[in-house]
Protein backbone atom coordinates (compact mmCIF):
# COMPACT_ATOMS: atom_id res chain seq x y z
CA UNK A 1 0.00 0.00 0.00
CA UNK A 2 1.07 3.56 0.49
CA UNK A 3 3.51 2.92 3.62
CA UNK A 4 0.56 3.82 5.98
CA UNK A 5 0.25 1.10 8.96
CA UNK A 6 -2.64 -1.16 8.27
CA UNK A 7 -4.23 -2.09 11.56
CA UNK A 8 -4.53 -5.81 11.66
CA UNK A 9 -8.68 -5.31 13.00
CA UNK A 10 -11.26 -5.38 10.52
CA UNK A 11 -11.61 -2.25 7.91
CA UNK A 12 -13.47 0.30 9.03
CA UNK A 13 -16.45 0.36 6.05
CA UNK A 14 -17.33 -3.58 7.40
CA UNK A 15 -16.84 -2.60 11.20
CA UNK A 16 -19.55 0.39 10.11
CA UNK A 17 -21.43 -1.97 8.19
CA UNK A 18 -21.31 -4.16 11.33
CA UNK A 19 -23.12 -1.41 13.09
CA UNK A 20 -25.58 -0.45 10.74
CA UNK A 21 -26.81 -4.14 10.34
CA UNK A 22 -26.59 -4.69 14.03
CA UNK A 23 -29.12 -1.49 14.66
CA UNK A 24 -31.80 -2.62 12.74
CA UNK A 25 -32.38 -5.80 14.55
CA UNK A 26 -35.36 -5.45 16.86
CA UNK A 27 -33.20 -6.49 20.03
CA UNK A 28 -31.25 -2.91 19.67
CA UNK A 29 -30.51 -1.89 23.32
CA UNK A 30 -29.75 1.52 25.20
CA UNK A 31 -26.63 -0.33 25.39
CA UNK A 32 -25.39 -1.16 22.17
CA UNK A 33 -26.73 2.64 21.19
CA UNK A 34 -23.98 3.65 23.87
CA UNK A 35 -21.59 1.00 22.30
CA UNK A 36 -21.74 2.73 18.97
CA UNK A 37 -21.73 6.45 19.77
CA UNK A 38 -18.56 5.12 21.46
CA UNK A 39 -17.02 3.79 18.33
CA UNK A 40 -18.30 7.02 16.36
CA UNK A 41 -16.41 9.51 19.21
CA UNK A 42 -13.28 7.57 18.13
CA UNK A 43 -12.28 9.31 15.26
CA UNK A 44 -13.46 10.67 12.35
CA UNK A 45 -13.04 8.14 9.92
CA UNK A 46 -15.45 6.16 12.01
CA UNK A 47 -18.26 9.18 11.49
CA UNK A 48 -17.78 9.20 8.23
CA UNK A 49 -17.96 5.21 7.02
CA UNK A 50 -20.97 4.55 9.19
CA UNK A 51 -22.67 7.99 7.99
CA UNK A 52 -22.17 7.14 4.28
CA UNK A 53 -23.26 3.78 4.52
CA UNK A 54 -26.20 4.35 6.53
CA UNK A 55 -27.55 7.00 4.40
CA UNK A 56 -26.97 4.76 1.27
CA UNK A 57 -28.43 1.67 2.76
CA UNK A 58 -31.54 3.61 4.05
CA UNK A 59 -31.89 4.57 0.75
CA UNK A 60 -32.29 0.99 -0.03
CA UNK A 61 -34.74 0.68 2.34
CA UNK A 62 -37.39 2.57 0.18
CA UNK A 63 -37.44 -0.47 -1.39
CA UNK A 64 -38.32 -2.54 0.97
CA UNK A 65 -41.41 0.54 1.63
CA UNK A 66 -42.73 -0.35 -1.82
CA UNK A 67 -43.05 -4.24 -1.62
CA UNK A 68 -46.07 -5.61 -0.84
CA UNK A 69 -45.57 -7.84 2.18
CA UNK A 70 -42.47 -5.83 3.34
CA UNK A 71 -43.36 -5.25 6.40
CA UNK A 72 -40.00 -6.87 8.44
CA UNK A 73 -41.42 -10.16 10.57
CA UNK A 74 -40.74 -9.44 13.97
CA UNK A 75 -37.85 -11.58 15.59
CA UNK A 76 -37.02 -13.81 18.36
CA UNK A 77 -34.83 -11.71 21.36
CA UNK A 78 -32.13 -14.35 20.48
CA UNK A 79 -30.29 -11.79 18.12
CA UNK A 80 -29.87 -9.93 21.05
CA UNK A 81 -27.14 -12.68 22.57
CA UNK A 82 -24.81 -12.72 19.54
CA UNK A 83 -23.61 -10.29 21.26
CA UNK A 84 -22.27 -10.77 24.51
CA UNK A 85 -18.87 -8.83 24.88
CA UNK A 86 -20.04 -6.14 23.02
CA UNK A 87 -23.08 -5.78 25.95
CA UNK A 88 -21.04 -6.17 28.64
CA UNK A 89 -18.31 -3.65 27.51
CA UNK A 90 -21.30 -1.18 26.56
CA UNK A 91 -23.12 -1.84 30.19
CA UNK A 92 -20.12 -0.34 31.78
CA UNK A 93 -20.63 2.84 29.62
CA UNK A 94 -24.20 3.35 30.24
CA UNK A 95 -23.89 3.12 33.92
CA UNK A 96 -21.94 6.08 33.59
CA UNK A 97 -24.25 8.26 31.57
CA UNK A 98 -27.31 6.78 33.59
CA UNK A 99 -25.42 8.52 36.71
CA UNK A 100 -25.35 11.65 34.82
CA UNK A 101 -28.14 11.97 32.39
CA UNK A 102 -30.73 9.88 34.08
CA UNK A 103 -30.64 11.80 37.12
CA UNK A 104 -31.36 15.43 35.23
CA UNK A 105 -34.00 14.14 32.73
CA UNK A 106 -36.06 12.95 35.65
CA UNK A 107 -36.32 16.28 37.29
CA UNK A 108 -37.95 17.88 34.09
CA UNK A 109 -41.45 18.05 34.71
CA UNK A 110 -43.70 17.20 31.86
CA UNK A 111 -46.24 19.99 31.35
CA UNK A 112 -49.08 18.95 29.39
CA UNK A 113 -51.39 21.18 27.15
CA UNK A 114 -54.41 19.97 25.31
CA UNK A 115 -57.38 20.98 23.60
CA UNK A 116 -61.02 20.01 23.30
CA UNK A 117 -63.01 19.15 19.99
CA UNK A 118 -63.16 22.74 18.56
CA UNK A 119 -60.50 24.58 20.41
CA UNK A 120 -56.91 25.92 18.98
CA UNK A 121 -54.24 27.28 21.45
CA UNK A 122 -51.20 28.56 21.14
CA UNK A 123 -47.98 27.87 23.43
CA UNK A 124 -45.04 29.88 23.91
CA UNK A 125 -42.55 28.20 25.21
CA UNK A 126 -39.39 29.65 27.86
CA UNK A 127 -36.88 29.26 24.47
CA UNK A 128 -38.70 31.12 22.46
CA UNK A 129 -40.15 28.50 20.45
CA UNK A 130 -44.29 28.41 19.64
CA UNK A 131 -46.50 25.60 19.24
CA UNK A 132 -49.76 25.73 17.80
CA UNK A 133 -52.24 23.13 18.73
CA UNK A 134 -54.74 22.27 16.50
CA UNK A 135 -58.34 20.71 17.43
CA UNK A 136 -58.36 17.69 19.63
CA UNK A 137 -54.88 17.45 20.49
CA UNK A 138 -52.32 16.55 23.32
CA UNK A 139 -48.84 17.38 23.96
CA UNK A 140 -46.59 17.09 26.78
CA UNK A 141 -43.10 19.17 26.81
CA UNK A 142 -40.13 19.19 28.83
CA UNK A 143 -37.52 21.95 28.45
CA UNK A 144 -34.34 20.51 29.81
CA UNK A 145 -30.99 22.33 29.71
CA UNK A 146 -29.68 20.15 27.41
CA UNK A 147 -32.11 18.85 25.17
CA UNK A 148 -36.48 20.20 24.53
CA UNK A 149 -38.64 17.35 23.52
CA UNK A 150 -42.40 17.25 23.08
CA UNK A 151 -44.34 14.45 22.90
CA UNK A 152 -47.32 14.25 20.72
CA UNK A 153 -50.32 12.57 22.34
CA UNK A 154 -52.60 12.85 19.69
CA UNK A 155 -54.48 15.20 17.35
CA UNK A 156 -51.96 17.87 15.41
CA UNK A 157 -49.27 20.95 15.85
CA UNK A 158 -47.50 22.96 14.26
CA UNK A 159 -43.84 24.21 15.52
CA UNK A 160 -42.03 27.15 15.24
CA UNK A 161 -38.89 25.96 16.40
CA UNK A 162 -35.93 28.34 18.13
CA UNK A 163 -32.86 27.33 16.77
CA UNK A 164 -30.61 26.23 19.63
CA UNK A 165 -27.72 23.77 18.73
CA UNK A 166 -26.75 23.31 21.96
CA UNK A 167 -30.18 21.99 23.04
CA UNK A 168 -31.94 19.97 20.23
CA UNK A 169 -35.84 20.30 19.65
CA UNK A 170 -37.50 17.00 19.61
CA UNK A 171 -40.85 16.04 18.69
CA UNK A 172 -41.89 12.15 19.50
CA UNK A 173 -44.87 10.87 17.89
CA UNK A 174 -46.19 7.11 17.31
CA UNK A 175 -42.67 5.58 17.66
CA UNK A 176 -40.51 8.32 15.45
CA UNK A 177 -38.50 11.13 16.64
CA UNK A 178 -38.28 14.62 14.23
CA UNK A 179 -35.21 16.01 15.16
CA UNK A 180 -35.04 19.31 14.34
CA UNK A 181 -32.03 21.58 12.65
CA UNK A 182 -34.62 25.54 12.74
CA UNK A 183 -37.16 24.67 11.27
CA UNK A 184 -41.21 25.33 11.51
CA UNK A 185 -42.91 21.65 10.77
CA UNK A 186 -46.42 20.56 11.72
CA UNK A 187 -46.80 17.00 12.73
CA UNK A 188 -50.38 14.88 12.63
CA UNK A 189 -50.64 11.50 13.93
CA UNK A 190 -54.25 9.48 13.13
CA UNK A 191 -53.96 6.16 14.82
CA UNK A 192 -50.66 5.08 14.26
CA UNK A 193 -50.35 7.12 10.98
CA UNK A 194 -47.60 9.93 11.02
CA UNK A 195 -47.44 12.93 8.84
CA UNK A 196 -45.07 15.44 9.15
CA UNK A 197 -44.75 18.50 6.70
CA UNK A 198 -41.87 20.60 6.82
CA UNK A 199 -42.52 24.48 5.82
CA UNK A 200 -39.05 25.75 6.77
CA UNK A 201 -35.76 24.92 7.12
CA UNK A 202 -34.22 21.48 8.19
CA UNK A 203 -35.70 18.49 9.79
CA UNK A 204 -34.99 14.74 10.38
CA UNK A 205 -37.21 12.06 10.91
CA UNK A 206 -36.46 8.70 12.29
CA UNK A 207 -38.40 5.47 14.18
CA UNK A 208 -37.42 6.03 17.61
CA UNK A 209 -39.56 2.33 18.86
CA UNK A 210 -37.94 -0.52 17.98
CA UNK A 211 -41.30 -2.65 18.07
CA UNK A 212 -41.41 -1.04 14.14
CA UNK A 213 -39.46 -1.43 11.60
CA UNK A 214 -36.48 1.20 11.50
CA UNK A 215 -36.72 4.20 9.20
CA UNK A 216 -34.88 7.32 8.63
CA UNK A 217 -35.14 10.45 6.16
CA UNK A 218 -34.27 13.84 6.50
CA UNK A 219 -36.94 16.51 5.10
CA UNK A 220 -36.04 19.63 3.75
CA UNK A 221 -39.38 21.98 2.98
CA UNK A 222 -41.89 21.14 0.89
CA UNK A 223 -41.76 17.70 2.25
CA UNK A 224 -44.86 15.58 3.27
CA UNK A 225 -43.93 12.62 4.90
CA UNK A 226 -45.97 9.86 6.19
CA UNK A 227 -44.66 7.07 8.00
CA UNK A 228 -47.17 4.00 9.43
CA UNK A 229 -45.47 0.99 11.83
CA UNK A 230 -43.97 -0.34 8.45
CA UNK A 231 -43.58 1.90 5.89
CA UNK A 232 -42.68 5.56 5.13
CA UNK A 233 -42.82 7.65 2.06
CA UNK A 234 -41.68 11.06 1.38
CA UNK A 235 -43.61 13.04 -1.39
CA UNK A 236 -42.53 16.67 -2.37
CA UNK A 237 -45.87 19.34 -2.21
CA UNK A 238 -46.39 22.65 -3.80
CA UNK A 239 -46.21 25.61 -1.75
CA UNK A 240 -49.49 26.69 -1.95
CA UNK A 241 -50.58 23.10 -0.57
CA UNK A 242 -48.50 23.00 2.03
CA UNK A 243 -50.11 26.61 3.16
CA UNK A 244 -53.71 25.29 2.60
CA UNK A 245 -52.90 22.34 5.27
CA UNK A 246 -51.88 24.82 7.06
CA UNK A 247 -55.36 27.10 7.40
CA UNK A 248 -56.33 25.74 9.92
CA UNK A 249 -53.63 28.30 12.05
CA UNK A 250 -56.14 30.97 11.31
CA UNK A 251 -59.04 28.82 12.27
CA UNK A 252 -59.89 27.86 8.59
CA UNK A 253 -60.13 24.96 6.22
CA UNK A 254 -59.13 24.51 2.80
CA UNK A 255 -60.39 22.66 -0.02
CA UNK A 256 -59.32 22.19 -3.28
CA UNK A 257 -60.50 19.49 -4.80
CA UNK A 258 -61.80 17.49 -2.16
CA UNK A 259 -64.52 14.83 -2.16
CA UNK A 260 -67.26 15.63 0.37
CA UNK A 261 -66.27 12.80 2.40
CA UNK A 262 -62.91 14.50 2.92
CA UNK A 263 -64.30 17.55 3.77
CA UNK A 264 -66.77 16.28 6.28
CA UNK A 265 -63.83 13.68 7.92
CA UNK A 266 -62.47 17.77 8.43
CA UNK A 267 -64.76 19.09 9.86
CA UNK A 268 -65.35 16.60 11.70
CA UNK A 269 -62.21 17.21 13.47
CA UNK A 270 -62.76 20.41 14.63
CA UNK A 271 -66.84 19.79 15.50
CA UNK A 272 -68.84 18.29 18.16
CA UNK A 273 -71.93 18.30 15.70
CA UNK A 274 -70.82 15.72 13.11
CA UNK A 275 -71.49 15.60 9.49
CA UNK A 276 -72.29 12.25 7.82
CA UNK A 277 -72.06 12.14 4.29
CA UNK A 278 -74.71 9.45 2.23
CA UNK A 279 -72.01 7.30 -0.02
CA UNK A 280 -73.52 8.16 -3.21
CA UNK A 281 -72.47 11.45 -2.52
CA UNK A 282 -69.27 11.09 -1.04
CA UNK A 283 -67.30 11.54 -3.87
CA UNK A 284 -68.79 14.77 -5.43
CA UNK A 285 -65.52 17.77 -5.17
CA UNK A 286 -65.84 21.17 -3.91
CA UNK A 287 -63.75 23.56 -3.39
CA UNK A 288 -63.47 26.81 -0.80
CA UNK A 289 -62.45 28.03 2.32
CA UNK A 290 -64.18 27.95 5.72
CA UNK A 291 -64.34 28.21 8.81
CA UNK A 292 -63.48 25.20 10.72
CA UNK A 293 -65.61 25.91 13.48
CA UNK A 294 -69.01 26.36 11.65
CA UNK A 295 -70.46 23.96 9.24
CA UNK A 296 -73.51 26.06 8.06
CA UNK A 297 -72.01 27.93 5.77
CA UNK A 298 -70.20 24.36 4.25
CA UNK A 299 -73.84 22.55 4.61
CA UNK A 300 -75.54 25.45 2.91
CA UNK A 301 -73.32 25.82 -0.14
CA UNK A 302 -73.34 22.02 -0.91
CA UNK A 303 -77.12 22.25 -0.67
CA UNK A 304 -77.20 24.97 -3.66
CA UNK A 305 -74.32 23.93 -5.39
CA UNK A 306 -75.85 20.12 -5.49
CA UNK A 307 -79.09 20.17 -4.58
CA UNK A 308 -78.58 18.05 -1.57
CA UNK A 309 -81.12 17.54 1.51
CA UNK A 310 -79.79 18.55 4.78
CA UNK A 311 -81.33 16.57 7.82
CA UNK A 312 -80.16 17.54 11.52
CA UNK A 313 -80.45 14.11 13.63
CA UNK A 314 -79.03 15.43 17.52
CA UNK A 315 -75.55 15.60 17.02
CA UNK A 316 -75.53 14.55 13.61
CA UNK A 317 -75.83 16.24 10.22
CA UNK A 318 -76.68 14.15 7.38
CA UNK A 319 -76.08 14.76 3.99
CA UNK A 320 -78.34 12.99 1.12
CA UNK A 321 -79.56 13.42 -2.44
CA UNK A 322 -82.94 15.54 -2.29
CA UNK A 323 -85.89 13.01 -2.51
CA UNK A 324 -87.97 14.08 -5.29
CA UNK B 1 -18.40 21.93 18.39
CA UNK B 2 -21.62 21.37 15.70
CA UNK B 3 -23.53 18.74 17.03
CA UNK B 4 -23.24 15.49 15.10
CA UNK B 5 -26.94 15.50 13.58
CA UNK B 6 -26.35 18.37 11.99
CA UNK B 7 -22.74 17.75 10.82
CA UNK B 8 -24.09 14.33 9.43
CA UNK B 9 -27.11 15.71 7.79
CA UNK B 10 -24.36 18.57 6.34
CA UNK B 11 -22.54 15.11 5.36
CA UNK B 12 -25.13 13.60 3.64
CA UNK B 13 -27.15 16.43 1.94
CA UNK B 14 -23.83 18.47 0.97
CA UNK B 15 -20.72 15.98 0.56
CA UNK B 16 -21.73 12.38 -0.79
CA UNK B 17 -23.90 13.75 -3.71
CA UNK B 18 -20.08 14.93 -4.97
CA UNK B 19 -18.62 11.29 -4.62
CA UNK B 20 -18.91 10.39 -7.99
CA UNK B 21 -17.27 13.49 -9.37
CA UNK B 22 -14.43 13.26 -6.70
CA UNK B 23 -13.80 9.79 -7.20
CA UNK B 24 -13.17 10.33 -10.67
CA UNK B 25 -10.75 13.09 -9.78
CA UNK B 26 -9.06 10.87 -7.73
CA UNK B 27 -9.05 7.81 -10.03
CA UNK B 28 -8.19 10.26 -12.83
CA UNK B 29 -5.35 11.76 -10.96
CA UNK B 30 -3.61 9.18 -8.72
CA UNK B 31 -1.62 6.47 -10.69
CA UNK B 32 -2.93 3.68 -8.17
CA UNK B 33 -6.99 3.73 -9.07
CA UNK B 34 -7.27 1.10 -6.47
CA UNK B 35 -6.41 3.06 -3.49
CA UNK B 36 -9.13 5.64 -4.44
CA UNK B 37 -11.71 4.44 -1.72
CA UNK B 38 -8.78 4.91 0.96
CA UNK B 39 -8.25 7.82 0.03
CA UNK B 40 -11.92 8.74 -0.13
CA UNK B 41 -12.52 7.67 3.67
CA UNK B 42 -9.41 10.06 4.34
CA UNK B 43 -10.58 13.12 2.99
CA UNK B 44 -14.35 12.14 4.35
CA UNK B 45 -12.84 11.85 7.46
CA UNK B 46 -10.72 14.94 6.92
CA UNK B 47 -13.80 16.90 5.94
CA UNK B 48 -15.82 16.04 9.24
CA UNK B 49 -13.43 17.35 11.50
CA UNK B 50 -13.52 20.15 9.71
CA UNK B 51 -17.42 20.58 9.53
CA UNK B 52 -17.51 19.74 13.12
CA UNK B 53 -16.03 23.07 13.87
CA UNK B 54 -17.85 25.25 11.95
CA UNK B 55 -20.10 23.82 8.70
CA UNK B 56 -18.54 25.24 5.40
CA UNK B 57 -20.41 26.78 2.79
CA UNK B 58 -19.90 26.22 0.15
CA UNK B 59 -18.62 22.66 0.53
CA UNK B 60 -17.45 21.26 -3.08
CA UNK B 61 -14.10 24.24 -2.99
CA UNK B 62 -13.76 22.86 0.27
CA UNK B 63 -13.72 18.96 -0.64
CA UNK B 64 -11.27 19.52 -4.04
CA UNK B 65 -9.00 21.43 -1.59
CA UNK B 66 -8.87 18.86 0.79
CA UNK B 67 -8.52 15.79 -1.97
CA UNK B 68 -5.88 17.72 -3.58
CA UNK B 69 -3.78 18.20 -0.49
CA UNK B 70 -3.99 14.76 0.74
CA UNK B 71 -3.26 13.58 -3.02
CA UNK B 72 0.01 16.18 -2.95
CA UNK B 73 0.65 14.62 0.43
CA UNK B 74 0.35 11.07 -0.81
CA UNK B 75 2.41 11.73 -3.70
CA UNK B 76 5.04 13.60 -1.81
CA UNK B 77 5.23 10.82 0.35
CA UNK B 78 6.03 7.95 -2.21
CA UNK B 79 8.22 10.50 -4.29
CA UNK B 80 7.36 9.17 -7.84
CA UNK B 81 4.74 11.11 -9.30
CA UNK B 82 6.07 14.09 -11.63
CA UNK B 83 4.27 17.46 -10.66
CA UNK B 84 2.24 18.07 -14.19
CA UNK B 85 0.04 15.34 -13.12
CA UNK B 86 -0.45 17.26 -10.10
CA UNK B 87 -1.62 20.99 -12.11
CA UNK B 88 -3.36 18.45 -14.75
CA UNK B 89 -5.25 17.66 -11.38
CA UNK B 90 -6.38 20.99 -10.60
CA UNK B 91 -7.82 21.33 -14.07
CA UNK B 92 -10.04 18.16 -13.61
CA UNK B 93 -11.27 18.24 -9.81
CA UNK B 94 -12.18 22.50 -10.12
CA UNK B 95 -13.81 22.26 -13.33
CA UNK B 96 -15.72 18.94 -13.27
CA UNK B 97 -19.63 19.15 -12.45
CA UNK B 98 -21.14 17.93 -9.45
CA UNK B 99 -24.25 15.83 -10.27
CA UNK B 100 -27.38 17.89 -8.71
CA UNK B 101 -28.03 17.64 -4.41
CA UNK B 102 -28.79 14.33 -3.93
CA UNK B 103 -33.34 14.54 -3.22
CA UNK B 104 -34.66 12.14 -1.23
CA UNK B 105 -37.96 11.42 -2.84
CA UNK B 106 -39.17 8.30 -3.93
CA UNK B 107 -39.33 8.35 -7.21
CA UNK B 108 -39.16 6.46 -9.94
CA UNK B 109 -36.03 6.81 -10.88
CA UNK B 110 -34.79 5.98 -7.52
CA UNK B 111 -36.10 2.92 -7.73
CA UNK B 112 -34.69 2.16 -11.42
CA UNK B 113 -30.96 3.15 -9.60
CA UNK B 114 -31.88 1.02 -6.89
CA UNK B 115 -32.23 -1.70 -8.62
CA UNK B 116 -29.64 -1.42 -11.06
CA UNK B 117 -27.35 -0.96 -8.12
CA UNK B 118 -29.07 -4.06 -6.52
CA UNK B 119 -28.11 -6.29 -9.74
CA UNK B 120 -24.52 -5.08 -10.16
CA UNK B 121 -23.66 -6.98 -6.84
CA UNK B 122 -21.93 -10.62 -7.17
CA UNK B 123 -24.55 -13.10 -6.78
CA UNK B 124 -24.70 -14.47 -3.68
CA UNK B 125 -24.03 -10.86 -2.12
CA UNK B 126 -27.26 -10.12 -4.09
CA UNK B 127 -29.34 -12.81 -2.80
CA UNK B 128 -28.43 -11.85 0.81
CA UNK B 129 -28.93 -8.02 0.54
CA UNK B 130 -32.09 -8.78 -1.21
CA UNK B 131 -33.31 -10.96 1.58
CA UNK B 132 -31.99 -8.44 4.06
CA UNK B 133 -33.75 -5.69 2.68
CA UNK B 134 -36.96 -6.49 0.61
CA UNK B 135 -38.14 -9.55 2.65
CA UNK B 136 -36.74 -7.88 5.76
CA UNK B 137 -35.23 -11.65 6.97
CA UNK B 138 -32.97 -11.68 9.72
CA UNK B 139 -29.21 -13.36 9.76
CA UNK B 140 -30.38 -16.33 11.03
CA UNK B 141 -33.40 -16.43 8.93
CA UNK B 142 -31.30 -16.30 5.93
CA UNK B 143 -28.47 -18.96 6.76
CA UNK B 144 -31.19 -21.03 7.49
CA UNK B 145 -32.95 -20.58 3.99
CA UNK B 146 -29.69 -20.56 1.91
CA UNK B 147 -28.14 -23.33 4.66
CA UNK B 148 -25.15 -21.34 5.17
CA UNK B 149 -23.36 -20.48 8.59
CA UNK B 150 -24.21 -17.27 9.74
CA UNK B 151 -20.90 -15.65 9.81
CA UNK B 152 -21.12 -16.21 5.90
CA UNK B 153 -24.19 -14.74 5.11
CA UNK B 154 -23.09 -11.92 7.65
CA UNK B 155 -20.11 -11.51 5.48
CA UNK B 156 -21.67 -11.22 2.29
CA UNK B 157 -24.01 -8.54 3.77
CA UNK B 158 -21.28 -6.22 4.96
CA UNK B 159 -19.84 -6.50 1.45
CA UNK B 160 -23.21 -6.02 -0.13
CA UNK B 161 -24.22 -3.01 1.64
CA UNK B 162 -20.98 -1.45 1.17
CA UNK B 163 -20.95 -2.64 -2.88
CA UNK B 164 -24.66 -1.10 -2.70
CA UNK B 165 -23.71 2.24 -1.45
CA UNK B 166 -20.92 2.45 -3.84
CA UNK B 167 -23.33 2.21 -6.54
CA UNK B 168 -25.41 4.76 -5.37
CA UNK B 169 -23.03 7.16 -4.86
CA UNK B 170 -21.52 6.44 -8.23
CA UNK B 171 -18.06 5.62 -7.00
CA UNK B 172 -17.87 2.29 -8.57
CA UNK B 173 -15.55 2.45 -11.09
CA UNK B 174 -16.51 1.87 -14.54
CA UNK B 175 -17.32 -1.36 -15.90
CA UNK B 176 -14.17 -2.90 -17.68
CA UNK B 177 -11.92 -1.19 -14.55
CA UNK B 178 -11.53 -3.47 -11.82
CA UNK B 179 -11.01 -1.47 -8.39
Amino acid sequence: MSGEENTPVEPIGDQAAEWILRRENPGWSDEEQVALDAWLALSPHHLAAYWRLKAGWSRAERLAALKPGGMRPTRTATTKDAWPIIRFAAVACVVLSVAVGGLYSWSIQERVFTTAVGQRASISLSDGSRVELNTNSSIGVRMGFWQRSVSLKHGEAFFDVHHDASRPFSVFAVGHRIVDLGTQFTVQTSGDRLKVTLVQGLARLETVSSAIQHHATDLMPGDVAVATPNSMSVAKVPENTIAEGLAWRQGKLVFNNATLAEAAAEFNRYNSNKLTIEPSIASLRINGIFDAGSIGPFTTMAKFAFGLSIEKRGNEIVMSRKKV
Amino acid sequence: MVPAPEVELWFVREVLPLEASLMRFLRSSYRNSGEAADLRQDIYAQLIATAQKQIPDPTKPLVFAIAHNILVDRMRRERVVPMDTISDMEKLGLASEAPPPDRIVIARDELRHLREAIDRLPPRCREVVMMARIEGLAGREIAVRLNLDETTVSRHLKKGMQLLVDSLYGSSPPAGETA
